[in-house]
């Protein structure tokens, strides 16, 4: 029998137990006893989401393939379990071994959105970690975080001994073989910590010190000492051909958000949509080679017999070699029964033909992500898609028998009026109009459906937009209430739906991606009011942030609603991520000018990202 | 060509629920490289039924699946290669060949036997329950309640002897053998017997305090009742 962390009357009596069992096909078994580092590598959220996310995966494979190394996962217990294990104080485990989170070396948090935040502090109480860095001692796990929110980890710098900055793949065995140095030698925090600080990529937040100006704004960052760096640079891979995939991804029994092999085939984007956080922080782009993925593609289906592979990148139209992948995914069809499913296409006649072949065209929708209704807006955004674009994009697909159209928009942009966003149903209604013009009455099968969906605009660190302020909620609310009533008054109005987001998740995510170290007490404070799963609505309360903010004399208005002027010094000042400031700073300008930038192969436009000496700022050169 | 596959599910994956183990198996037989056939059409599918699901939490030495296969090598030489890529808690036993004209197995079903630990005393409990003329106990369904009588439905009720009954339920106190009608037509829970015999022996039970395992699963009548595999020839 093997070892089970949770007795069977829990397991029996809570929604999904196959969460935390483990035993998955193609999971990683070492024994403890014999490895230098133990680490838990945790999503802080729902075991299905934490699964289909590929970046766990390559961490996974990549500390897994050294001897001395073993990784396990954890995941956030679901509201009902997370109850019977602080009634029957059962401490938070790992899904391999099944044994508690506190006996491992790490824990390493991936921060994927700003909403997962109290989950930090739900995973690091389950395990008995003390919350704050500065109560942990020598004994104690070192707390880790990665991910996309470390470009600005201020909210919750006070929770982490460590951040990792970057891609996995470049520093991480350098941490490790510190980690082993400091405990060969007798183990003491505080001096690890001093010199993984060294390390490219890695930010220790208690060796900085922040200090304010009156009006709350930021004076400066610095670090406490000398030898430790100014500006910690974020870590990205330059030769993929170097750097390990995971070949034989775990497979979860339950089916997960993503239940089918992910094949990254290119990292960042070139197009510089100005409110995009991962369109700057990810440069520069980076292509892997083509027959690389072939052979990647060809032994992960051998290795996990998934049914359907789904590409992943930013954008995928614009990887190069788009056609002879898809060429050749499309011939393993016949042989293999893969499905290939294509996110992230621009719609033209090339992609439609491919869609043609590998969807069933009755049930799969087009998506347009054309973010704003008019294109004096989109220039603002500097967003690449014109009407026209959208148009014949759509006329072709209705020629080719799709008739379901997804629109996706964003609302409160920065220079956003009334017109442009009532050009947002007047397109809907222009699309629905162009499939009664192109389709023949005797070949529509059923209505056509244009659905229209719109977020709340959250302005993001290192975007151009980084200087804007987001509009508030009865502001939003309005908005979408005259899109919303617009929409109802179109004539094709029973062949368009229009959606939009609650505006209180999206106004909080707003103060954290721009927040700073005093907003570690309001997190604090609103997860001892009951705050977990922030990003599921149904356990969203409002009122916890609002008493949160009151009780620590923390305005929210401060961090979101703000203009701030040119030089103000942001809480993550002393993060690089290859895009300078003051190329940011050029766009912000030319954004309030509706100028737009060319993309970065048409034409460089000197951002910064050159510094890391690959990709595509290199790519006319080789 | 048709197989019937018999396989294992045991220790933690008792917490895996049936349309995930037929998920399972869809990929693992992709995965030995099995030549399994698949519908026609747009989004074709293996063609694969699997008989008698199983409830969460019980473990099992008789489960099984029915699929047809373009072409297949030999039961040993294709359990081989399923096994491999399976993990230890779900294992193929066997595999045999069913004659063309089989029916799909699911229908078909008749009872499946039992090894259910219990934490009490039981033996006399059986005796006293076996000697009684009926065994009414109340059948919650998810609207109603009814009183059943369920003697009928229990084919065999003995203590559980290894000698007798097979397996090898290691580190056992206490345990019941018992073989129930399963199936469409009628159906009885495990938990009900061991319901009606904590009762006998004037025992509350705590919930999920008893294991259950299930041995075999029967085809055909209740005097006449045989094994799956037995439709099946070796090849």
């Amino acid at each position: 029998m093997s070892i089970q962390a949770l007795p069977d009357r829990v397991l029996m009596e809570i929604e999904k137990p196959a969460r935390y069992i483990g035993h998955e096909v193609n999971i990683i078994s070492k024994d403890p006893s014999k490895v230098d580092v133990r680490i838990a590598m945790c999503f802080p959220d729902v075991y299905e989401i934490g699964m289909s996310y590929l970046g766990i995966q390559i961490l996974y494979d990549l500390f897994n393939r050294r001897e001395d190394t073993y990784c396990e996962r954890v995941y956030s217990p679901w509201p009902d379990l997370d109850r019977r294990m602080r009634d029957e104080h059962i401490p938070l485990f790992t899904l391999e071994t099944q044994t508690p989170v506190a006996d491992h070396d790490w824990l390493a948090i991936t921060i994927q959105y700003e909403m997962c935040y109290t989950n930090i502090l739900q995973i690091l109480d389950l395990s008995g970690i003390p919350f704050y860095a500065k109560d942990r001692g020598d004994e104690d796990t070192i707390v880790i975080g990665g991910g996309p929110c470390t470009v600005n980890p201020e909210p919750v710098a006070d929770f982490f001994d460590i951040f990792y900055i970057g891609e996995g793949e470049v520093s991480y065995d350098r941490l490790i073989e510190l980690y082993k140095a400091h405990k060969a030698k007798g183990f003491s925090r505080s001096a690890f910590l001093r010199e993984a600080s060294r390390i490219p990529g890695i930010y220790v937040p208690s060796l900085y010190e922040v200090t304010y100006h009156g009006d709350g704004t930021i004076e400066a960052i610095r670090p406490k000492y000398d030898d430790v760096p100014a500006t910690i640079q974020r870590q990205v891979v330059t030769d993929f051909a170097a750097a390990p995939y995971p070949m034989k991804p775990v497979i979860p029994y339950i089916r997960a958000t993503q239940d089918r092999i992910v094949l990254e085939i290119m990292r960042g984007c070139i197009r510089g949509c100005r409110f995009c956080q991962a369109g700057m922080i990810y440069r520069p782009t980076r292509q892997k080679d083509v027959d690389m993925l072939k052979t990647y593609a060809r032994q992960m289906i051998d290795n996990t017999g998934y049914e359907e592979i789904s590409l992943s990148s930013l954008s995928s139209s614009d990887y190069e070699s788009l056609d002879e992948l898809l060429q050749y995914l499309i011939s393993l069809r016949d042989t293999d029964h893969v499905n290939v499913s294509l996110p992230s296409l621009r719609v033209d006649a090339f992609s439609l033909d491919v869609m043609s072949k590998v969807q069933d065209i009755r049930k799969s929708s087009l998506t347009f992500a054309s973010e704003a209704g008019s294109q004096r807006l989109r220039d603002v955004i500097n967003k690449g898609i014109s009407e026209e674009q959208i148009m014949k994009g759509c006329e072709q697909a209705f020629s080719g028998g799709w008739d379901k159209v997804k629109l996706y928009f964003m609302m409160g942009l920065p220079t956003e009026n009334d017109e442009d966003l009532l050009e947002i149903p007047a397109l809907a209604e222009k699309i629905s109009e162009l499939f009664f013009d192109t389709v023949p009455k005797e070949k529509r099968n059923g209505r056509v459906m244009i659905t229209s969906s719109s977020s709340y605009f959250v302005p993001k660190p290192f975007t151009p937009f980084q200087w804007a302020p987001m509009i508030h909620p009865t502001e939003y609310t309005r908005r979408a209430h005259l899109v919303k009533d617009t929409f109802n008054q179109q004539r094709n109005r029973k062949s368009l739906k229009f959606i939009y987001h609650d505006a209180e998740i999206s106004y909080l995510e707003g103060v954290l991606a721009r927040g700073d170290r005093r907003l570690s007490s309001v997190i604090m404070t609103a997860y001892k009011k009951g705050a977990i799963f922030d990003a599921w609505t149904e356990f969203f309360k409002e009122e916890r942030y609002t008493e949160a903010f009151a009780e620590c004399c923390v305005d929210p208005a401060f961090y979101t609603e703000r203009e701030r002027p040119d030089d103000e010094v942001f809480p993550w000042e002393h993060i690089g991520v290859g895009v300078r400031r003051e190329f940011l700073l050029s766009e912000w300008k030319k954004a309030q000018e509706g100028v737009v930038t060319e993309n970065c192969r048409s034409r460089c436009s000197a951002c910064g990202a050159a510094c890391y000496g690959g990709g595509v700022c290199f790519e006319a050169k080789s | 060509m048709k197989l019937r596959v018999k396989y294992t599910k045991t220790g933690a994956l008792r917490f895996i629920g049936h349309l995930d183990v037929m998920r399972f198996f869809q990929k693992a037989i992709r995965r030995a490289k099995l030549d399994i056939a698949y519908t026609k059409g747009f989004s074709p599918h293996q063609i694969i039924s699997f008989a008698a699901p199983m409830p969460l939490g019980m473990t099992s030495e008789g489960e099984y699946f029915d699929a047809e296969f373009v072409s297949f090598t030999t039961a040993e030489d294709m359990k081989m290669r399923l096994n491999a890529v399976m993990p230890p808690e779900i294992q193929v036993i066997s595999i045999v060949k069913l004659p063309d004209d089989a029916k799909p197995s699911m229908a078909l079903v008749t009872a499946t036997d039992y090894i259910v630990t219990v934490p009490f005393a039981v033996s006399d409990a059986i005796k006293e329950l076996l000697q009684k003329p009926e065994i009414c106990v109340t059948k919650k369904t998810k609207s109603s309640e009814a009183t059943v009588d369920i003697k009928p439905m229990i084919f065999e009720l003995a203590l559980y002897d290894p000698s007798v009954h097979g397996s090898n339920v290691v580190g056992v106190t206490e345990a019941v053998y018992m073989k129930l009608a399963s199936g469409s037509s009628r159906n009885l829970k495990p938990e009900l017997v061991i319901g009606a015999l904590a009762d006998t022996a004037g025992i509350t039970l705590e919930l999920y305090s008893c294991r259950i395992h299930r041995l075999e699963t029967y085809l055909g009548e209740e005097d006449a009742l045989r094994p799956m595999y037995e439709t099946g020839e070796d090849f």
